[in-house]
């Protein structure tokens, strides 16, 4: 029998340690097993507190030198998991290898389907988003916001999860198969696509320049640059009128561009048509390569052309 | 280029290498990775530059399964020291070297690509190494291998790096200088609209019959342009969370008829 004395008990320092590790679990990622050699390092410090005999160390280092892959942050709660059943099985229990072997293969697979549209499709390009569009403008606050913002988003992801999963143990696989994942990654799936669509009108750029037609703007349409007051007055005149009629009054002429045209429907109309091409491009397995670099070569022909 | 900034420049590369595979700290990722090469070489502002245009670029790529996506650690820290070097050389226009590195640095993340495949193609040995460790309970040999082949990886980038950094500053200057500007106003162009690919590649993961109408909302409101990507997130978020709530009463409430909540019965109706 074990007394409670007895129970060998994975501290919070041994738990830290474990997480540490964690985030290098991707290190070693080769074609055969995958993530497996980072796991098996993040394991370490457990093995050497829970097992103490050579024999019960290379068994468990073996154990878990097996095949594992998973987003690396959602991998998080399937450690905490695996870590509360080292330590039962340590403490005599009798967990089977193919217990915990089979804990692992079966998280891994559907937290992998809420990880990449999580960090990878939503996190990642909405932060990264957010901070090119302040490093546009030369702003260096764009650069740090978004390194210190995911490293703390992603820290305290990897930590708390691996608590959750320890704490509850195997509990969290019942959890699997009910509605929390998949809510979480449908909830992802609808803010990712919302702001994708607004990236897509903010930042694809598109101006066709060949114009379409010229129009003598009517008296009163258009600043009437010689009969302006001289001096301040007259900028003051003319930024006033400029306020209220708009861009088309620097000029008696008004020039509608193809642009102009396409925007007056929606904003950025070219330029979510070019991102439905590109997608049905992909889904028929043309290499993203490919597309990149023939739209160098149509800016550069349709800039030669005059279309552009 | 001085030895100082040389160190200081393989060194961010070789931070990037390392997180190319980790995925991690996000070193690698274009806006970290050029800012600081920039800050390193003394064209900080240039770099935040670049690296923002990239970064707009590379939104999509990301490591799915065993899929490698273009490497931006490669892409970002090669077209950042290619940049560096033309503005050395006295490029007059920031610009041109800016918009010149971007195109560059497109058919490097296919090279990197490459490379990273290499790597863990030499892993595969690296991990037997860690089988036969494990045999005699060796621990100190398994944290070994892991780091090594955690080096490697920094190594991928920091010696097409340090080779980069190499390349006289005026070979670059008179490369891109003997550029036509057609050529490089049409790559301009070119690079304005590759960021469609990266988007391309989000939505073809994301994308249901359900969750289109939220792309087209997205698209139309961003037309506004007094909402900060900030305020966009807000709306997706609490769309998100809308949606879904109505789902989970959708699926509870088929006959909540008399509720006791007159309004809702109303608009129950109208559904």
């Amino acid at each position: 029998m074990i007394t409670v004395a007895d129970k060998i008990e994975l501290t919070k320092s041994d738990r830290m340690a474990v997480a540490w590790r964690h985030q290098f679990l991707q290190g070693s990622w080769n074609y055969e097993r995958m993530q497996n050699g980072g796991w098996c390092y993040a394991m370490i410090p457990a093995i050497k507190k829970l097992y103490s005999s050579q024999e019960e160390q290379a068994a468990a280092l073996k154990r878990h030198l097996e095949f594992y892959n998973t987003q690396p942050y959602v991998s998080a709660p399937v450690l905490g998991v695996t870590l509360a059943l080292e330590e039962d099985r340590a403490n005599g229990a009798p967990v089977e290898d193919a217990a915990i072997q089979g804990v692992k293969v079966g998280m891994m697979g559907p937290l992998a389907g809420v990880g990449d549209p999580v960090f990878w499709f939503t996190a990642r390009p909405i932060l990264g988003a957010l901070g090119a569009s302040l490093a546009l403008s030369g702003n260096i606050a764009g650069p740090i916001l978004f390194f210190v913002a995911w490293n703390i988003i992603r820290m305290a992801f990897l930590w708390y999860t691996q608590e959750f999963g320890y704490k509850v143990g195997t509990q969290i696989t019942n959890d699997l198969g009910g509605g929390m994942l998949g809510k979480i990654t449908e909830g992802a799936s609808i803010l990712g696509m919302f702001i994708i669509g607004a990236l897509v009108e903010r930042w694809v750029s598109i101006s066709f320049v060949p114009v379409v037609s010229q129009v003598q703007q009517a008296d009163g349409a258009f600043i009437d640059w010689s009969a302006l007051p001289a001096g301040a007055d007259g900028i003051k005149e003319a930024l006033t009128q400029f306020n209220s009629i708009g861009a088309t009054a620097l000029d008696p002429i008004k020039v509608t561009t193809l642009q102009d045209n396409l925007d007056a429907l929606i904003p950025g109309l070219a330029a979510v048509g070019l991102t439905l091409l590109c997608c049905s491009l992909l889904k028929k397995k043309v290499s993203p390569i490919i597309i990149i670099l023939a739209l160098f070569v149509v800016g550069v022909v349709g800039h030669v052309i005059g279309l552009m | 280029m001085s030895p100082i900034t040389i160190v200081l420049i393989v060194l961010v590369a070789f931070l990037a290498g390392m997180e190319g595979i980790l995925d991690e700290f996000e070193f690698h990722q274009p806006l970290v990775a050029c800012t600081l090469i920039g800050l390193v070489s003394g064209h900080l502002q240039e770099g935040i530059l670049l690296g923002g245009s990239l970064q707009l670029m590379a939104l999509g790529w990301a490591n799915i399964g065993a899929a490698v996506a273009p490497d931006a650690a490669l892409a970002s820290v090669a077209s950042a020291i290619i940049m560096v070097l033309a503005l050395d050389g006295g490029t007059a226009d920031p610009q041109t070297a800016i918009s010149t590195s971007i195109a560059v640095a497109v058919p490097l993340s296919v090279a990197g690509l490459f490379l990273t495949m290499i790597v863990r193609t030499i892993a595969i040995p690296m991990v037997h190494a860690m089988d036969a460790a494990a045999e005699k309970a060796n621990f100190k040999a398994i944290d070994g291998l892991q780091i090594a082949a955690i080096l490697l990886q920094g190594v991928r980038i920091a010696v097409p790096a340090a080779a980069l950094c190499f390349v006289p500053a005026d070979v670059v200057t008179n490369a891109l200088n003997s550029m036509p500007a057609w050529l490089t106003e049409g790559m301009a162009i070119g690079g304005g609209m590759v960021a469609a690919v990266g988007y391309a590649m989000v939505i073809n993961m994301m994308a249901t019959k359900e969750v289109w109408p939220f792309f087209v909302l997205g698209f139309v409101l961003a037309a506004l342009s007094e909402l900060t990507l900030i305020a966009l997130g807000a709306l997706g978020v609490s769309l998100a969370l809308i949606y879904l709530g109505l789902k989970e009463l959708a699926k509870q409430g088929g006959g909540a008829a008399g509720s006791g909540d007159p309004l809702g019965d109303i608009l129950n109706d109208y559904e």
